[in-house]
């Protein structure tokens, strides 16, 4: 299989309202790609759609060969909520030693489960800190190791599939480097990630890009091909252009 | 939606972490209700009223401190995504419920055990029946109040709505059940209410034995009243604990 995320004629409803119309898009396996996009075009209701939490789905939504949002999906997929979901009155090992557990590591495994996520992001000198007492970006990274814990009896049983909702925002731009190495190299080892971010310029670092503008979207390609497309220096003139090019579009329609 | 005792058993022991890092919230839910009962000793001057009321006043505190709590916490659990991202990870919905029950039952055991105790030996309260047995409804109650809290946390939107729901949901079962009027006084429709909330049969339990040497039957009926009350409430939570949202 060499297709992790499937969408066809995905759409959701909140409130009455279309957040996501008709989304048609392919994630490759082993891919790292960007989900970028303004504040408020349907990044989070996308990424809440394919960890199987988001209501009121409709269209085809296919993750790791299975419905998303089957039972059996739960294990393989590891999810970060853009706030950081922590528990603000347990150390950051206490807050990963219990997202271990729910992973189903045996109990004489998930310290040294928590310890290892602990370092992939860094924070190995604030394990017995309570996470309320960290700084933003701490915090969020204590919300990203969550996500990169692995599962199973072991505890060695790593997520098939990232789903990171602006996992850098807020974080310091040497910290931010660092994390997208280590997406890249989660990706290079067979994961497939998938980061959201309004931020234009961190599209460079993905392999494929999605962008998303007001829940449709306009753009499901490599960085470089989209480049030469729309004949832009970069990833954020890219998107203006495809915005006026939708517009223009658009108004010829009479829409 | 099977139960796996080793998710239960770490939310359990996650949610006392919690509390254990909150010392002075700990002290407040064991200290605060046996200064209570010692101020009903000293306001009932009369030895023979405090026997009468404490027993019932006994299993109330327990049922409002933990149903403030677990409101207060399963609110927080639902606000800030940590709910999410249990539900997004392999949980059931039951584990994380039982690990509540676990967690907070435990505190109202130890609750139960140390206001039992100061009552009876601290502040002489006598009643004709096992003391054992005002601890077995305590606990239950408390119990009682987390199955009520988790409930009630779905219908709050903020820690202002769920201690607001106190009073709405805890008080008239109060009233309601033989606290201040004998249930038996009561006119039929409310005594037909007073007969549908769990409450009332917590304080009838207390009050058996208080005045009865051997409580027997209508005792332990009582106590399956409130456990099947319990059981129902969890349920109920389950149910309010929704994976997929808007």
């Amino acid at each position: 299989m060499n297709i992790a995320v499937e969408a066809r004629g995905l759409g959701v409803e909140r409130g009455g309202r279309s957040v996501l119309r008709e989304l048609d898009f392919a994630v490759p396996a082993g891919s790292l790609t960007g989900l970028l996009g303004p504040s408020g075009c349907g990044k989070t209701t996308l990424m809440r759609a394919l960890v199987g939490v988001q209501a009121r789905v409709s269209g085809g939504l296919t993750v790791l060969g299975a419905p998303a949002g089957a039972a059996a999906l739960r294990s393989r997929i590891g999810y970060v909520t853009q706030d950081p979901a922590v528990y603000g009155d347990l150390t950051v090992r206490e807050n990963l030693r219990y997202f271990a557990a729910v992973r189903g590591v045996r109990r004489g495994r998930r310290r040294a489960a928590a310890d290892r996520a602990i370092a992939e992001v860094d924070l190995g000198d604030h394990a017995d800190a309570l996470a309320r007492d960290l700084s933003g970006g701490q915090h969020s990274r204590v919300s990203l190791a969550a996500a990169l814990l692995g599962g199973g009896p072991a505890g060695t049983d790593r997520p098939e599939l990232l789903v990171l909702d602006e996992p850098t925002v807020g974080l310091d731009p040497v910290l931010r480097r660092d994390l997208w190495g280590h997406f890249g190299r989660l990706a290079a080892a067979g994961a497939t990630v998938l980061v959201s971010s309004h931020v234009m310029d961190e599209a460079e670092r993905c392999q494929r890009l999605l962008l998303l503008r007001d829940g449709r979207l306009l753009a499901d390609e490599e960085p470089a091909a989209l480049l030469r497309r729309t004949g832009a220096p970069d990833v954020e003139a890219a998107f203006l252009h495809l915005v006026d090019e939708a517009a223009a579009g658009g108004s010829r329609t009479g829409e | 939606m099977l139960l796996n005792p080793p998710v239960a058993f770490a939310t359990a022991h996650r949610v006392l972490t919690q509390l254990r890092h909150d010392p002075r919230s700990l002290a407040l839910m064991i200290v605060v209700p046996c200064v209570l009962q010692a101020l009903l000793a000293w306001v009932f001057d009369d030895k023979t009223t405090f026997d009468r009321v404490g027993p019932s006043l006994l299993g109330t505190f327990p049922l409002i401190v933990m149903f403030l709590i677990t409101a207060v916490t399963t609110l927080r659990e639902r606000r800030s995504g940590t709910l999410e991202r249990l539900l997004a990870m392999p949980a059931a919905k039951l584990d994380l419920l039982a690990g509540y029950a676990l967690a907070f039952g435990a505190v109202a055991v130890v609750q139960a055990v140390v206001v039992t105790s100061v009552s009876v030996w601290g502040l002489g309260m006598k009643t004709a029946g096992p003391v054992w047995l005002l601890g077995v409804v305590a606990v239950l109650d408390g119990v009682l109040g987390t199955a009520l809290g988790l409930f009630v946390s779905a219908f709050a939107a903020t820690e202002f709505q769920a201690v607001q729901f106190m009073p709405a949901f805890v008080f008239p079962q109060f009233l309601l059940g033989g606290l201040l009027v004998p249930r038996d006084q009561m006119n039929g429709v409310l005594r037909a209410v007073s007969d549908a909330l769990p409450v009332s049969y917590a304080i009838d339990g207390m009050q058996r034995v208080a005045a009865e040497a051997h409580p027997a039957g209508l005792y332990w009926r009582d106590i399956g009243v409130l456990t099947g009350c319990i059981l129902l409430a969890l349920l109920l939570g389950a149910a309010t604990l929704r994976r997929r949202t808007p």
